[in-house]
């Protein structure tokens, strides 16, 4: 049976191991958003033995390129982007400490291997509803790459930001179960 | 000769972009709303909530449906009695989407291919001009999404394969696709033409309003029964499994070489945005 977890990060081993697919994950307080150029860029750093600008551990990262903010708003739309493009970098930061990553859609076999193996979960949240995310995120702040205008890194704190457990750490796929209890008989 | 000022219609794209990315159509309203009523898992039907209140928060908030506002795509249907005056008809559709995008508070999406530096305005736009009969000047504006795009694919069958390898493509374009494109799609399907026609024709597809059948009997038909193969994927809402993968299925044909049968699927998300002006 599926359950409603709230978790703020920094997040441990154990605010993550009871977590299973399915589950509803409200996460409030400090998360970090990075997606394609970022993510490059964050690599690039650690192969250079370069210090990143956020301290990973514990941390969760939201995949979101959001949209500008209007004069006296805090941000523009916001939701999730398409996560299996960072997929050739995350299992990187899943190593140095990272434990969770708020996205939509699906993961390599190398990054659900990745959160098995150092305990770290995919959260998704629902990709479109841009508007409706952005009224849960209260602050937004850009901390590195500004340069990079949509896709810099910025560090969100957020209020009561939804999310579902779509890989947990025991290698489950919220995806595969859900299409295998809808599929149809007729479906090829 | 109707004269019409180019400065027109650089208002005009810009006013349609800001308008695409604030107001959801009807038809989509509609489609979600009926959406709701069809999907039969709970979680399914909680992500058409979610997304029906997204789309009054846009509206009554002033916050953009998606923070993907999209490649601007402009199909542009000019009368061949219309004589565009006072500069460069392209730079004036480019000039209405910079606009747009900036004073919209719209994401500026657009970059180098390879080195990845943004443009900074979202420009260029990808611009489709046709010449039509008559004195007026059509402009749709189609704000598209990346998510979606990528998950589209264009097929060169063997004429061999028929209208089996069609419907077997467009499934498995959208199997493949799964949760990534941000389900319910809308699925357009361009048959025939060539490699490059077949492409426009399936994102001509997505522009036919939603919940309007096909005029082409043949085609309607078609149109129904790959929607109920697609949905019988289960993929669902998000992809979490349920009853509404596709909220509707827009094929266009046109002839092809005899030794070519062309298939292009364009995966539309549900932020399904265009808005139209005539000039």
């Amino acid at each position: 049976m599926a359950k409603t977890v709230k978790l703020t990060p920094p997040l441990s081993d154990q605010d993550v191991l009871q977590l299973e697919i399915g589950d509803t994950v409200i996460v409030s307080g400090v998360i970090y958003t990075a997606r394609d150029a970022a993510h490059k860029r964050l690599v690039d750093m650690l192969a250079r033995g370069e210090a990143l600008p956020m301290d990973i551990m514990g941390q969760i990262i939201y995949y979101v390129g959001p949209s500008p903010a209007r004069p006296g708003r805090v941000i523009g739309a916001a939701g999730p982007t398409t996560s299996y493009r960072m997929d050739s970098y995350a299992p990187t930061l899943i190593r140095l400490g990272l434990k969770a990553m708020i996205g939509k859609g699906k993961r390599s076999p190398e990054v659900i291997e990745a959160l098995k193996t150092h305990k770290a979960v995919y959260l998704g949240a629902t990709g479109g509803a841009g508007a409706l995310i952005s009224q849960r995120i209260k602050t937004a702040e850009v901390i590195a790459f500004p340069e990079l205008g949509p896709e810099a890194v910025h560090r969100l704190e957020v209020e009561d930001f939804p999310t579902i457990v779509i890989n947990d750490c025991q290698g489950r796929d919220l995806y595969e179960l859900g299409v295998r209890q809808h599929r149809r008989a007729a479906a090829r | 000769m109707r004269e019409i000022e180019v400065a027109q219609v650089t208002q005009a794209v810009k006013a349609a972009a800001i308008a695409a990315n604030y107001e959801p159509g009807a038809d989509l309203l509609a489609a979600l709303a009926r959406g709701l009523e069809e999907e039969e898992s709970p979680s399914g039907k909680e992500i058409f909530r979610q997304l029906l209140e997204n789309a009054r928060i846009t509206k009554e908030e002033r916050i953009p449906m998606c923070q993907d506002c999209g490649v601007a795509i402009i199909f542009a249907e000019v009368g061949q009695d219309v004589h565009l005056v006072g500069g460069d008809f392209n730079e004036a559709i480019q000039a209405g989407v910079r606009q747009g995008y900036g004073e919209g508070h719209l994401r500026k999406s657009l970059c180098h291919p390879l080195t990845r530096a943004n443009t900074g305005d979202n420009t260029p736009a990808v611009i489709h001009t046709e010449i039509v009969p008559g004195d007026r000047l059509k402009l749709t504006v189609v704000p598209k999404g990346g998510g979606s795009e990528n998950m589209s694919r264009l097929y060169m069958l063997k004429p061999a394969e028929g209208l089996a390898g069609v419907r077997e493509r467009v499934v498995t374009t959208v199997e493949e696709a799964g949760p990534n494109p941000c389900p319910p799609i809308i699925v357009g399907v361009g048959i025939g033409g060539t490699f490059e026609r077949a492409a426009l024709l399936a994102k001509k597809a997505l522009l036919r309003e939603l919940g309007q059948a096909n005029p082409d009997p043949e085609l309607a038909d078609l149109e129904r029964q790959l929607l109920g193969e697609v949905n019988d994927l289960g993929i669902g809402p998000q992809g979490l499994g349920g009853r509404v993968t596709a909220m509707a299925v827009h094929v266009l044909m046109q002839p092809c070489h005899i030794a070519s049968l062309p298939v292009a699927v364009n995966i539309q998300c549900h932020a399904s945005r265009h808005k139209e002006v005539v000039l």
